[in-house]
């Protein structure tokens, strides 16, 4: 294993709690903003010191509270990309790339490898360039460059996104997914967007709270992501709480349904949860009558909110998504949904 | 004519100002680390001669260095007397003047983004690299200000000066002092020509600071 954590730390009323381990892999850390994602970077980077705990990178302790071991932030050899990406505002691209090479000492392959990157990123043209004149896509390149010839042993990205237009994203994405595969060390990514963690990683730990919750792999997390906190992180809409009625068979008491699970059940149920997409009129399987309450148009979805027969007036409608090629004529009557898109939740453990 | 006044005053402005733009700034960056209490009381003793009548900042400097206290008995013993000597002056800028550097390098501190500061000590640049080239760059203008108004003050400073080094024709004597001996023995074309240097001083270092203020609009 390429990285290895388990760290506590204690900021004000919050507790940091959390272990997991990343190899060479894409490992994303999904949560919402406040739950410590970036905290345990800054705590793997040296950044913010841990109360207790050991960070481990390649065999190298950064960090070990029995030993007392704290290596400083410049010895720990750890990427960091910034929300912000922190170029140097004083500097040209070219300079803030030579900052990450400041190690090497030959002045000749030092600016080699300068313009290597600077090539490989597509900044050749902007190199005379300061960061305030830069788009958010080329800042993140800029930035990316300068650790990327600093030759970490681990990249961090924080939010790496979050700074750039929409419109501007799903292309970031694509580049840096494309420049990354392959790169042979382990590249950590923190975030509160669901989608850009499932386009990213290979793995996600779903983090809530200050704790790690959940560590899978990126298409076993989404079909099952084991309790309530994780299935709200990941984008589940619908959670309501069940009970356990047959080896295959919960009931939801707040809907008024009994309903056949893809997967067996066990004792200590607490709840199930179905995706927005996951209704369907034509499923015969747990099909239960419906009434639309109101709906909401977008551009390529519809957005509805519809109740059961005999569901809890106390208790909140249910969604559907649905694609508008596929939009009935009249709304349908029952909605069903198969076994295997029945998310069980358990308590955490 | 004589110069010394004008001598004496550069003189005594341009060391207090070397003196206060490290320290100043030094103060402000650990002032701007220390726990919030602590850095409540620092805030406000470092920042007092700025609103005390210099004449009090002068009777203080006389308890410290008078030649009957223990400091001036002290520093006497080396030949070292700030009570009517030139450089006593230059201890009476530095107080005066030290608040406005402190205050205007901690301002520049406070908004300097610190993603910057990290993002160069995870590429493995020293804390003092970081410090000098990317922290006080982008500090740049706002310390350069202080540094110019602080100037300033020690130029103009009056009160804690004359309690402290008196007025001695080419030994003491500042721009200030003067002033108001020639006007005192009714030398009045005398301290004009003097209002007027310090006149046109001021108005270089001020023209200097809105400069400064612009180009750093300008970004």
């Amino acid at each position: 294993m390429a990285l290895e954590v388990d760290i506590e730390k204690r900021a004000g009323g919050f507790q940091l709690r959390t272990a997991f381990s990343c190899g060479e892999e894409f490992l994303g850390i999904l949560g919402a903003s406040g739950c410590g994602k970036s905290m345990t970077l800054k705590c793997i980077a040296g950044i913010e010191k841990p109360d207790r705990g050991r960070i481990v990178l390649d065999g190298r302790v950064l960090f070990d509270s029995e030993q007392g071991i704290d290596l400083p932030v410049q010895k720990r050899r750890v990427g960091y990309l910034f929300q912000n990406y922190a170029l140097f505002p004083n500097m040209t691209v070219r300079q803030n790339i030579l900052c990450g090479l400041h190690y090497e000492k030959d002045r000749r392959k030092k600016e080699e490898e300068a313009d290597r990157v600077l090539e490989l990123l597509q900044l050749k043209e902007l190199e005379t360039l300061r960061p305030s004149s830069l788009s958010g896509g080329q800042a993140q390149r800029a930035a990316l460059g300068r650790i990327l010839v600093n030759r970490p042993d681990l990249l961090m990205l924080d939010e790496p996104f979050s700074a750039l237009d929409t419109h501007l994203r799903l292309k970031l994405q694509m580049d840096l997914k494309t420049l990354l595969s392959g790169y042979g060390k382990g590249i950590l990514m923190v975030t509160h967007n669901r989608d850009e963690a499932f386009r990213m990683c290979e793995r996600i730990g779903i983090m809530s709270r200050g704790r790690m919750l959940t560590v899978k792999k990126t298409k076993e997390l989404f079909a099952d992501p084991g309790s309530r906190e994780a299935a709200v992180i990941t984008g589940c809409k619908n959670i309501a709480r069940a009970r356990k009625t047959g080896e295959y068979e919960v009931f939801v008491p707040e809907w008024n349904v009994r309903l056949t699970t893809g997967k067996a059940v066990r004792d200590d149920l607490e709840a199930v949860g179905i995706r927005a997409h996951y209704f369907h009129p034509g499923t015969p399987r747990n099909a239960y009558p419906v009434t639309f309450v109101r709906e909401m148009e977008e551009p390529f979805e519809w957005v509805s909110e519809f109740r059961y027969e005999g569901q809890d007036p106390a208790s909140p409608a249910v969604w559907w998504r649905y694609s508008k090629e596929k939009r009935p004529a009249r709304l349908p009557e029952r909605l069903g949904i198969s076994p295997a898109n029945i998310l069980l939740l358990y308590p955490e453990s | 004519m004589d110069w010394f006044p004008l001598f004496n005053s550069l003189r005594i402005a341009a060391i207090s100002c070397v003196i206060v733009f490290f320290s100043g700034i030094f103060a402000a960056y650990y002032a701007a680390k220390l726990p919030r209490v602590l850095k409540g009381i620092l805030d406000v003793v470092l920042t007092l001669p700025m609103v005390l009548p210099p004449t009090v900042c002068g009777y203080f400097l006389l308890l410290l260095f008078g030649t009957r206290r223990p400091l001036g008995k002290f520093l006497m013993q080396f030949g070292v007397r700030f009570v009517m000597n030139w450089y006593g002056g230059v201890a009476a800028a530095v107080l005066v003047s030290f608040p406005l550097m402190y205050r205007t390098a901690r301002g520049a501190f406070e908004s300097f983004d610190q993603n910057l500061a990290w993002s160069g000590q995870t590429l493995g640049l020293s804390n003092i690299w970081i410090f000098w080239h990317v922290r006080m760059s982008a500090c740049r203008q706002g310390i350069l200000a202080g540094a110019v108004l602080s100037f300033a003050r020690a130029l103009g400073e009056y009160g804690a000066t004359s309690m402290l080094i008196g007025y001695t024709p080419g030994r003491t004597a500042t721009v200030s002092t003067t002033v108001y001996q020639l006007w005192r023995t009714n030398d009045e074309r005398g301290a004009l020509f003097w209002v007027l240097v310090n006149l046109g001083i001021s108005a270089v270092v001020l023209l200097t600071v809105n400069l400064m203020e612009e180009r750093q609009k300008a970004g």
